[in-house]
């Protein structure tokens, strides 16, 4: 049985703030990460958590100023039932239905995904490549961080002890098209191998604005930006695909673990990757 | 800490620290023995209940999030008759087509397909898979599992169809 | 003191009181899935939740115990330290000292100790080295981290090829092995090789102990064997057969893993339970049940078969290596009937087969589902299915020229006098799996693939033998009691310690007395699995239940029935009750007597292993993601021969069940190991297949009874995990191209062969 930390629930997001200004507290979300490190001992255990859940505050899925925002306690089922989502966020909403199984949707959040920071959180790389910004706050106000801020090393993050995610903002960028693809051990509750989010913008022929974001292949979330340099500017032809694949493959420093095994993430992402450029072209 | 809960739709006041799983206030403060633990960090799906009808891991949900929400546990499944508890719909479908052997992963898994047949959502054996896709049952191979949960969505299609 | 159900809360439980619960009535339902057999006997119980498990049972002033375990492969015991900043005096400690009887796990052989004593010998990561109890678990927590191990380190040996350390071996044959590869056209060879999987049951070990007020203990858990605990129970504690009782709770599952290691558990929480005289319970999360428990035995096996060219069999060298782990458990049996299998169900004038179980600095290997035979038909199978692409004949069409056939002679010298329905299984499965129509198809496909196809198709086949029962003069050994009673009150009860983890026993033996004696399902009732009720009718393994077991209730009943015949004059369904009243009870007990004409030679190995063997083929049909190596394991036909078929829906339930372990053996399922630890020791890195992994399977039941057995069953329990993986493989193999020697055959292996690079290392061997 595990320990049980004490804890505090507050109603408001300005309690929350205040207790979080007095001392530091894990926060604990729809706990599916969180519960599991208490349970496992993976991490020391709190001294004191913030129980995040009855934060409104924090909900909703609404568009703003240009962008897709969703709260951060935004859980994976609701992503998956928003038909904003479905609209504006398909990759995301393709994301959330291969995280876990019914149980862990119903409780995982958005925002839990960002702040566990894990390396296989499998919506980061829908958040790198669609160049999501996450606002944070606490007593002293808000600020943003861009995605690709925001996982600089192994499961760090630059919140601060104080500090909450609040919510996320996904930019729409007209034209955009965001393909998403998750490569596990069985087809549900598993974590990722190889997760890769592809984001371009077509322009007379040729794609721009290039993102490739992948996850479990480094100590953190990370964009693949000199295999972006081969697809920025070019049209997704066979030669195209052929070099894109051999870069990604030349650029991934991934290790062997538990899960799988540096060559066959390598060689999967490439893989992978060499069929979404083949469906996109056509040929 | 004091917590509310509504446990089959019966209300409890529970004292315990909120950071104790809901797993625990069921089987140990409520005597309610009938949710399982089989792994204890939310991938086998043994202690699934529903929360506000919608299945959770309780191994994973710290009481104070279920304050004041209402739990439903395969206790809640089974209704009072004269001559005792008569089997719901859905497990009667289970003991007829053979959908529980061992039984430790029954109770979970009886939870989730109650909330998907709760759900209205077409009974497609695709459908019927990803529903309890987060209970593993290491017994059945699953077949008799579907095949169950299909007998009882066709049950309801009928009573359904003849409330009409 | 006595287990008591939880008592109810202040507050109202819930509106769902426990049982009896009503079982629907005929016409309730939509459709007749029990298709006239009995309902499950205790499945309103389990779907209810009211069933209980050890972890449900309330044990008023229990305390909880807890394990201190070995964190090195391999290393001298010096000592124990105890934090000086805890009070020690809150919690109990038993070491080695404190066992009043043999510190040794009665198994085979007595190599393992209950605990490691001070001096000892290490031998695996998660060996047992003193044990903790303590009022609460916090206090437990607190007392496990602040006692450590002081030891010496040894060298630790990993890989079953160089250790030196045997536990048993086997040789044997017949024919003359150099005349039949001197007839052959071609010599094929192979090596095959596995590794650990857990059986991995939803329900982890649990044990609760009790002192009794006769100075003995009740131990009462989750267990396949009462009898083996009972055995281990009295030894440890230096117990006479009364003062000692095991009693199984509801169990959640077994599959071999509750066969060897209860006993372990169950000693441990009596040690405790004992020192402090109150009951204390044991009850292992996820993480110690998959690190400290017995895994299925890795094993290497190697095949060299001279073939003619049309397709016949005529010599086989088999070479097999079992890593028995740290200790010898139940190796030398496991070795055992792998060795027998070895060859597979193909009947070759001219076989040797050599095998050898061996020590590795690793966890003890133990039973686990087809104990053995799944390893070897696996390597078997992979064989067959390459010779068959070597000569360019039809798997199929290869089988069918060299299965065994009535009057034919295993590698025993065992003569298959009846029941034999290997190519009933294969004709069934074949057909209904439509195999040759889609091997052509499937062939098309791979013809014409060009390089932007992301997906392939493949089917593959595979045939497998299970002998029934224990190996060898084992039963007899044995000496099973069964019994059937009449109580004076008028009651019919079975008495038997085969355990119902969820495989049917208690639904099939009601039904067989039932039978027997012409009464009603719901007159026959069942004793518990209580050592002080119940004779000692063996351990539920080896698919040993319905033959054997259900064979001697089965001439129990008819043994009753015939004594209140004769008394009343009367059919006995007429006659029972007043029989009671008149006369009082009458028990019949049914004690194992060899089946006529089955005789085996220990000292020769030679004879019939087996009284008899059922016979399985399994058909799969697979996707591959050729980008990724990931398979979807899309249909699985298996037809399974059980000798009789006593309940059609829970044979189907063990055939599908046996089927999807099979998959996951095939695929997904493998510990990886570092300095002899299980690195994958929690369910999210060990992962066993979900409702969305699980292929469609369709089982047919073929029925070739076994005459020496009463009602002609066989058991099914085993059979299916023997056959699912090499057809898996096979399946593969047909849409690929490519060979995977190795299980599971995880896209980690399928991309390397398919993309040219290195592969992972091979199954079972700790970096």
């Amino acid at each position: 049985m595990p320990a049980e930390p004490p804890v505090v629930s507050p109603t408001s997001l300005a309690q929350a703030f205040v207790l979080l200004a007095a001392a530091p507290h894990r926060p604990i979300a729809g706990g599916t990460d969180v519960m599991v490190q208490i349970a496992a001992e993976t991490t020391p255990i709190p001294e004191r958590m913030l129980d995040l859940w009855r934060l409104n505050e924090l909900r909703g899925i609404g568009l703003e100023g240009g962008a897709l925002v969703l709260g951060a306690l935004t859980t994976y089922t609701e992503i998956r039932r928003s038909p904003l989502c479905a609209e504006h966020a398909p990759a995301l909403v393709e994301a959330a239905a291969t995280i876990g199984a019914v149980q862990i949707q119903n409780r995982g959040t958005l925002g839990g995904n960002i702040a566990n920071a894990s390396p296989a959180g499998d919506t980061l790389p829908v958040l790198l490549a669609m160049d999501a910004s996450i606002v944070a706050g606490s007593l002293r106000g808000e600020r943003t961080v861009a995605a690709g801020d925001f996982w600089p090393a192994y499961r760090r993050t630059p919140l601060r002890p104080d500090e909450l995610v609040l919510r996320v903002r996904l930019p729409l960028v007209p034209g955009r098209r965001v393909r998403y693809r998750k490569v596990g051990t069985r087809r549900a509750q598993a974590i990722s191998k190889v997760v890769m989010a592809l984001a371009w913008r077509e322009d007379g022929g040729v794609w721009r604005d290039v993102r490739l974001a992948l996850g479990s292949v480094a100590p953190t979330p990370i964009r693949a930006t000199e295999t972006e340099r081969v697809l920025e500017g070019a049209a997704p032809r066979e030669t195209v695909a052929d070099h894109a694949a051999a870069v990604l493959r030349g650029e991934l420093r991934p290790i062997d673990d538990v899960r799988s095994t540096a060559a066959y993430r390598k060689a999967a992402a490439a893989r992978v990757l060499h069929r979404l450029l083949r469906e996109e072209g056509g040929w | 800490m004091s917590y509310e809960l509504i446990v089959n739709g019966v209300e409890f006041e529970v004292a315990s620290p909120g950071m104790r799983r809901l797993l625990d206030v069921l089987r140990e403060d409520l005597g309610l023995s009938g949710t399982k633990e089989g792994c204890g960090e939310g991938e086998c799906g043994a202690c699934t209940v529903l929360l506000d009808g919608e299945p959770v891991v309780s191994c994973l949900v710290p009481v104070c999030q279920a304050d004041g929400h209402a739990v439903r546990t395969v206790e809640g499944l089974a209704t009072a008759g004269p001559q005792g508890p008569v089997l719901s719909p859905l497990q009667a479908a289970f003991l007829e087509a053979g959908g529980a052997q061992c039984g430790i992963c029954t109770p979970g898994m009886l939870m989730s397909a109650e909330a998907f047949l709760a759900s209205g959502a077409s009974p497609t054996e695709e459908a019927i898979r990803e529903a309890i896709a987060g209970n593993l049952c290491r017994c059945t191979g699953y077949t008799k599992i579907v095949e169950a949960i299909e007998l009882a969505a066709s049950g309801r299609g009928v009573d359904a169809a003849s409330d009409a | 003191m006595t287990i008591t159900t939880r008592p109810g809360p202040a507050a109202p439980v819930s509106p769902a009181a426990p049982s009896p619960v009503r079982l629907p009535r005929a016409g309730e339902l939509a459709r007749g899935h029990a298709r006239g057999a009995p309902l499950r006997r205790e499945g309103p119980a389990k779907l209810t939740g009211t069933a209980l498990y050890a972890d449900d049972l309330v044990t008023p002033g229990a305390w909880y115990g807890a394990t201190i375990r070995s964190t090195e492969p391999h290393a001298r015991l010096l000592g124990l330290d105890f934090g000086a900043e805890f009070d020690w005096s809150r919690v109990v400690v038993v070491t080695a000292e404190d066992i009043p009887g043999d510190n040794v796990v009665s198994l085979i052989t007595d190599d393992q100790p209950i605990l490691v004593p001070v001096h000892g010998e290490i031998r695996h990561q998660a060996e047992p080295v003193a044990l903790l109890a303590a009022a609460d678990r916090d206090t437990l927590r607190e007392a496990k981290a602040r006692l450590s191990l002081r030891t010496e380190p040894l060298a630790p040996v990993f890989d079953p090829l160089v250790s030196s350390q045997v536990f048993a071996h086997y040789e044997m044959g017949k024919g003359d092995i150099a005349a039949g590869f001197a007839a052959a056209d071609l010599v094929v060879e192979g090596t095959y090789r596995v590794g650990h999987t857990e059986q991995l049951y939803i329900e982890n070990q649990a044990m609760i102990a009790i002192p009794r007020e006769d100075g003995g203990m009740t131990v009462t858990g989750s267990l396949q064997c009462p009898y083996y605990v009972h055995k281990a129970l009295k030894r440890a504690l230096a117990l006479d057969s009364e003062r000692a009782v095991v009693i199984q709770a509801e169990t959640g599952g077994g599959f071999g893993g509750k066969e060897e290691y209860p006993s372990l558990l169950a000693v441990h929480a009596a040690l405790l339970a004992r020192r402090i005289g109150r009951p204390v319970r044991m009850i292992y999360d996820r993480h110690e049940d998959i690190a400290a428990t017995t895994k299925r035995h890795p094993a290497i096996v190697t095949h060299r078969t001279g073939v003619t060219r049309d397709g016949r069999i005529v010599a086989q060298e088999i070479d097999l290596v079992l890593d028995g782990g740290a200790y010898c458990t139940l190796s030398p049996v496991v070795l055992s009937r792998a060795t027998i299998h070895a060859g597979g169900p193909y009947d070759v004038p001219d076989v040797r087969i050599t095998s050898r179980a061996v020590a590795t600095n690793t966890p003890p290997n133990g039973a686990f589902r087809g104990f053995g035979a799944p390893q070897v038909e696996f390597a078997a199978e992979m064989q067959v299915n390459r010779i068959a692409e070597t000569l360019g004949i039809s798997p199929l069409e290869l089988r069918r020229r060299n299965v065994y056939r009535e009057g034919g002679v295993t590698p025993t010298r065992q003569v298959l006098r009846e029941s034999v329905a290997a190519e009933e299984v294969l004709e069934r499965a074949a057909e209904a799996a439509e195999f040759e129509r889609i091997r052509e198809r499937t062939a098309r496909e791979r013809a014409a693939r060009t390089a932007g196809v992301r997906t392939a198709r493949g089917i593959g086949l595979a045939l497998g033998w299970h002998g029934a029962g224990f190996t060898g003069s084992g039963e007899e050994r044995m000496g099973s009691v069964a019994s059937v009673e009449l109580t004076a009150e008028g009651a019919i009860r079975i008495l038997t310690a085969s355990t119902e983890m969820g495989q049917g026993t208690k639904t099939i033996f009601p039904q067989l007395v039932a039978d027997e004696l012409g009464v009603p399902y719901d007159a026959v009732e069942i004793a518990p699995q209580d050592t002080s009720i119940v004779p000692d009718s063996g351990p539920t393994v080896a698919s040993r239940t319905a033959m054997v077991v259900g064979g001697l209730i089965v001439k129990a009943a008819r043994r009753l029935r015939a004594q209140v015949e004769e008394r009343t004059g009367r059919p006995f369904a007429e006659s029972y009750l007043h029989d009671a009243q008149t006369w009082g009870g009458t028990r019949e007990d049914e004690r194992f007597e060899p089946y006529p004409g089955v005789h085996f030679d220990d000292a020769t190995y030679t004879g019939d292993a087996y009284p008899a063997f059922g016979w399985a083929c399994a058909v799969a049909e697979v996707e591959v993601d050729l980008d990724t190596g990931e398979v979807a394991v899309r249909s699985v036909v298996a037809a399974d021969d059980v000798g009789r078929v006593i309940h059609p829906v829970l044979a189907e339930g063990q055939v599908e069940g046996g089927t999807l372990q099979a998959v996951g053996y095939a695929t997904i399922e493998e510990i990886k190991l570092h300095d002899g630890r299980y690195l994958n020791d929690r369910l999210q890195t060990y992962l066993i297949p979900t409702a969305v992994d699980a292929p469609r399977i369709d089982a047919i039941l073929v029925e070739a009874p076994f005459a020496g057995a009463p009602h002609g069953a066989k058991g099914v329990g085993e059979l299916p995990m023997d056959v699912g993986a090499p057809a898996v493989v096979a399946a593969i193999h047909d849409a690929t191209g490519v060979w995977i020697h190795d299980l599971p055959a995880s896209p980690e292996r399928i991309l390397a062969a398919l993309d040219g690079h290195k592969p992972p290392g091979p199954p079972g061997i700790s970096a």
